[in-house]
């Protein structure tokens, strides 16, 4: 391949409009001259853009992130590396981590989504896991926007064809749509990897003159500056920046995974990390500078994929399915061996130094030499300006006597359950693998996704949340409510959160008004972790989700993991015998604002979200798992968007199994649309046999809950006295078909 | 085996799920190509739920030693980019399958493993994109309708078992003299049914010519489907009815053994 010698690749000269053009600041470009005692070079220039682009420095976020609870007994690793890892006992732990890939989706649906897969995964098999399960959150805009489709069918075809090819099953998550997503969808993709505690790895570079080994695909220009790109909101034109999305290869992906977990067995590693967003030159810089070492890249050894390429566009490419290795002097050869099995480059690309400076070669020639510090932990923090939006007061005002109830309830219930956020997604989770590595005890559709570890009894429960409307009311409460739904969906099935980890999707914050919210946010995470005792162990932010001024809404995502001792004791969301009782844990308020309800049948987006008491939130997740436990149910469903009426029809017909019917008889003296359809908090629906009724009205004694029994199971008819009453058969029909019908 | 002491076997089976009743120890080949995803979920289906001796064999190597049943997993051999399983049928390795088959030896194809034993030429026809387009995840429920085979022997014929598939290309094709051939020779294994067993266009999900989702060549011996059975082997996984196809074969592993004295 021809290469470019030194001299003659063109190295432009820095000026202002250069700097400008890679998202530099004058006072930035003063701290780099302050840094290197010197005006950069055209490559140096380039490696600090990325380095210092908000997507790699958090700089905006970092003063924020260090509020929220990172440490617990069983946290092995917090964040500041690829994954967090909790161990889950028996000498084998949890990595996992959650990570956007929203600004590449909406550019190129299905690469964006795909690669935002094999980002993921590498995050997780670079820690010496083995990844089992994937989630995702997604959100797009209105059903009706004529985009919408054509996002939606290449982001699930991606993460299917990435997912599925690669053998790790995608076992839950969720879909949202609502017009503040049209021209900023979110593409947010959880992974969770299991690994012997004695055989973590790290991303660190240690041992002066150990070499550092590039493996797996070759490099080329793919992705060049995807970081910074990431880094701005949208405009018009940016969809000409579809040639900074990367191009995946889940079947490289998979020959790499299988290498590097056969060279985890052995003792050749000393540092290991994946090359995500600013590729060569974060995974360098980030593990010399978790070493306190310096690094040495001589690019010429870089293999290639195309020709011409410069030391600029080498350091920055995005092309993905590569890992950076630091390996014990001396295994360089028996690596090789490892990788040439797989039919995979391994090269030796550079060394392990001592004068903690970033340094590439090209030919023997210096091209770049800057100190690690200053593309790491001296990367620039900003405390920017936050304000409280002005029209928030106005947005949360709601006069529930001018909405008026709907006459029909029956028709604006049926209206509901066919509406996208709110219908089945069967149509998406059909098209993920959800089998494979025969782990999947609960498949998608269910409150939490629970998988099964091999070789013992415990289960693992998995979900993915997060309500960006209640986060835009209020995003305080928003935030609270986001950690407080997730670990009720892990409480539903009987599993114990045991740690979090979150992809913070907001707008710019060079806004004042979305650093407000993202302030607010994080407080609201923060509490409910403290409350809850969950240890954030990683996550992402992403900002600049916006087009044209207009931020999305703050959209935190979580994903919490739970442990079960006894997978076999786990209870889904549905119905099972006829004659089962339904029991109603927690209590139903006229909480509408921020509803499903208002936005979707009265095209309000108002009011406070639904308020929550932590110590009751708590009362009722630990009564509805101790009763799992005893396996005194038949059911567990939390209650969630939509409401009372919705979660049970979703137990009714959400099964595999054929629709059972319910009647209830409620006798609450609110509203009657704000008793089927208000969104308060801390509520689960629960059926079991009646004999079992006495041992779990004990139970939410002891635990300070109101339980009531509410009905029955049996029938074909879905009845709630005296406001509803329809055949299953005919909900099941409208729930199953009303995202796909939109669809058409 | 006569048909009491199958019914016994199946019967024992059905109720301790604890294993394969057989006196003979099979040994199982699970080969590895680049790309495969399901090879660990067969190994360890056949290993920890069903007690056998299963080896790995490795794409690049010769088949070299004695096995009773060779296993072709499920997955994305070379990443599928081109024809599923067109590259795969290349590997070193799959000239000893070739051979393994010609001599009467069991060979297994489960989804990619399927569609790399019709590359092969070990069994007629082809798998082609769904009829839906997409790639489809599902339980389905799957009638069995030859019992006379290795594959299918501990089963009752027209008996339905669940299982799930979880392709892209399941789609069996056939020209009509191949499928003619197929009726003929009763080499149609499983077709795709609803629950209570009727062979319905709902229930076929990816458009396979007749409901086919499983098919054996003429002699037999060499047995190729889109659902997987190794996934359908555990109550904890929603089924145990995959494990009735390995119990078929060494069931009459079993009785060759016998045979043989």
């Amino acid at each position: 391949m021809a290469k470019v010698q030194a001299k003659n690749f063109p190295q432009p000269a820095v000026t202002p409009e250069l700097v400008a053009s890679h998202g530099i600041t004058p006072d930035e470009y003063q701290k780099i001259m302050k840094a290197l005692g010197r005006e950069p070079n055209y490559t140096e220039l380039g490696v600090f853009s990325v380095m210092w682009s908000e997507h790699c420095s958090y700089k905006s976020s970092r003063s924020y992130l260090k509020n929220l609870p990172t440490e617990g007994p069983h946290v092995l690793q917090g964040p500041g590396e690829n994954a967090g890892i909790v161990d889950i006992g028996g000498g084998l732990a949890v990595a996992f981590k959650m990570e956007s890939h929203n600004h590449p989706s909406f550019i190129e649906p299905y690469q964006g989504a795909a690669t935002g897969v094999g980002g993921i995964l590498r995050d997780i098999f670079t820690m010496g896991a083995r990844p089992i399960a994937s989630l995702n959150s997604l959100r797009f805009g209105s059903i009706a926007h004529p985009r919408t489709r054509y996002l939606l069918s290449g982001v699930v075809a991606g993460i299917g064809g990435y997912g599925n090819c690669i053998g790790v099953p995608t076992v839950g998550g969720e879909c949202f749509f609502d017009e503040c997503y049209n021209a900023n969808i979110l593409v947010n993709a959880f992974n969770l990897g299991i690994v012997k505690k004695r055989q973590i790895f790290t991303g660190i570079a240690k041992g002066v003159d150990n070499p550092v080994m590039y493996v797996g695909s070759k490099t080329g220009r793919d992705g060049i500056h995807g970081a910074t790109m990431a880094s701005e909101a949208f405009s018009e034109e940016k969809e000409q920046r579809r040639p900074t999305v990367q191009v995946g290869d889940p079947f490289t992906e998979k020959l790499l995974l299988e290498a590097c977990l056969e060279l985890m067995e052995t003792d050749y590693i000393v540092g290991i990390q994946d090359m995500g967003a600013a590729g060569l030159t974060s995974s360098s810089s980030e593990m010399a500078g978790r070493g306190g070492c310096g690094i040495e890249l001589d690019l010429s050894r870089v293999p290639l994929r195309e020709a011409g390429m410069t030391p600029y566009e080498i350091l920055l490419s995005e092309s993905q399915e590569r890992m950076l290795l630091v390996a014990r002097r001396g295994s360089e050869e028996a690596i090789k061996k490892i990788f040439d099995k797989w039919d995979l480059d391994a090269v030796v690309i550079g060394r392990v130094t001592d004068d903690q400076q970033f340094c590439a070669l090209w030919d023997g020639e210096e091209v770049a030499r800057i100190p690690i510090g200053a593309l790491t932990k001296e990367a620039p923090v900003y405390r920017r300006p936050a304000a409280r939006p002005a029209d928030q007061d106005q947005l949360q005002q709601l006069d529930l006597a001018t909405v008026k109830e709907p006459k029909d309830l029956a028709a604006a219930f049926k209206q509901l359950l066919g509406s996208p956020n709110i219908a089945s997604k069967e149509w998406i989770f059909r098209q993920y693998d959800h089998f494979v590595r025969t782990n999947t005890v609960v498949a998608p559709g269910a409150d939490a996704a629970v998988i099964r570890v091999k070789g013992t009894q415990k289960g693992l429960a998995l979900t993915v949340d997060g309500n960006g409307r209640y986060c835009y009311l209020d995003p305080y409460v928003g935030g609270v409510l986001a950690v407080a739904e997730a670990a009720r969906n892990l409480a539903c099935v009987g599993a114990r959160p045991i740690g979090l980890t979150d992809c913070l999707n907001f707008g710019s914050p060079e806004n004042p008004e979305v650093m407000w919210q993202f302030g607010q946010v994080i407080q609201g995470m923060r509490d409910a972790c403290v409350a809850f005792d969950i240890p954030v162990v990683s996550g992402n932010v992403s900002f600049y989700n916006e087009t044209d001024g207009t931020p999305i809404y703050p959209t935190p995502t979580i994903g919490m993991v739970g442990l079960l001792d006894k997978v076999q004791r786990i209870v889904t969301p549905w119905f099972k015998s006829s004659g089962d009782v339904v029991v109603l844990l927690g209590r139903t308020r006229e909480e509408l604002g921020g509803s499903e309800y208002l936005k979707w049948v009265h095209g309000l987006t108002r009011g406070t979200p639904p308020w929550i008491d932590l110590k009751m939130e708590q009362a009722v997740q630990n009564c509805c798992r101790e009763a799992i436990e005893e396996q005194l149910l038949s059911s567990a469903h939390d209650v969630s968007d939509g409401g009372l009426a919705v979660t049970l029809a979703e137990c009714c017909i959400g099964g595999p199994e054929k629709p059972l019917g319910v009647r209830i008889e409620r006798r609450e003296m609110i509203r009657g649309d704000a008793l089927l359809f208000s969104e308060s908090q801390s509520r689960i629906v629960v059926s079991l046999k009646e004999d079992n009724v006495g041992r779990l009205n004990d139970l939410a004694a002891r635990h300070g809950v109101p339980a009531q029994v509410i009905g029955i199971v049996g029938g074909t008819r879905f009845v709630i006295q005296p406001l509803l009453q329809l055949p299953v058969e005919e909900l099941k029909t409208i729930w199953s078909t009303g995202l796909t019908a939109r669809l058409k | 085996m006569s048909p009491e002491t199958r019914a016994v076997q199946a019967a024992v089976f059905s109720t301790q799920h604890s294993g394969l009743v057989t006196q003979y120890a099979m040994r199982w080949g699970v080969i590895i190509f680049p790309g495969s995803c399901d090879d660990q979920d067969v190994f360890d289906s056949l290993k920890v739920d069903l007690r056998q001796t299963v080896k790995f064999l490795w794409h690049k190597d010769e088949l070299a030693g004695n096995y009773d049943c060779i296993v072709l997993p499920g997955g994305f051999s070379y990443g599928d980019y081109l024809r599923c399983g067109a590259m795969a049928r290349f590997s070193p390795i799959m000239q000893g399958v070739v051979k393994f088959a010609r001599s009467g030896g069991l060979v297994l194809g489960i989804c990619n493993g399927f569609q790399i034993l019709c590359e092969s030429g070990l069994l007629p026809g082809a798998l082609v994109r769904n009829a839906g387009l997409q790639f489809v995840c599902q339980q389905v429920h799957l009638r069995v309708e030859e019992t006379d085979t290795p594959f299918t022997g501990a089963v009752k014929k027209g008996q339905v078992l669940k299982m799930p598939v979880k392709h892209g290309e399941g789609c069996y094709y056939a020209d009509p003299q191949t499928l003619e051939g197929l009726h003929r020779n009763r080499q149609i294994l499983l077709r795709y049914v609803d629950v209570k067993g009727r062979a319905t266009t709902a229930a076929n999900p990816n458009g396979s010519l007749e409901n086919i989702a499983g098919i054996c060549n003429k002699k037999r011996n060499v047995f190729g489907l889109m659902p997987h059975p190794e996934v359908a082997c555990s109550r904890l996984l929603g089924s145990e009815d995959g494990a009735q196809i390995f119990h078929s074969i060494a069931a009459a592993r079993t009785d060759r053994a016998k045979l043989h004295g």
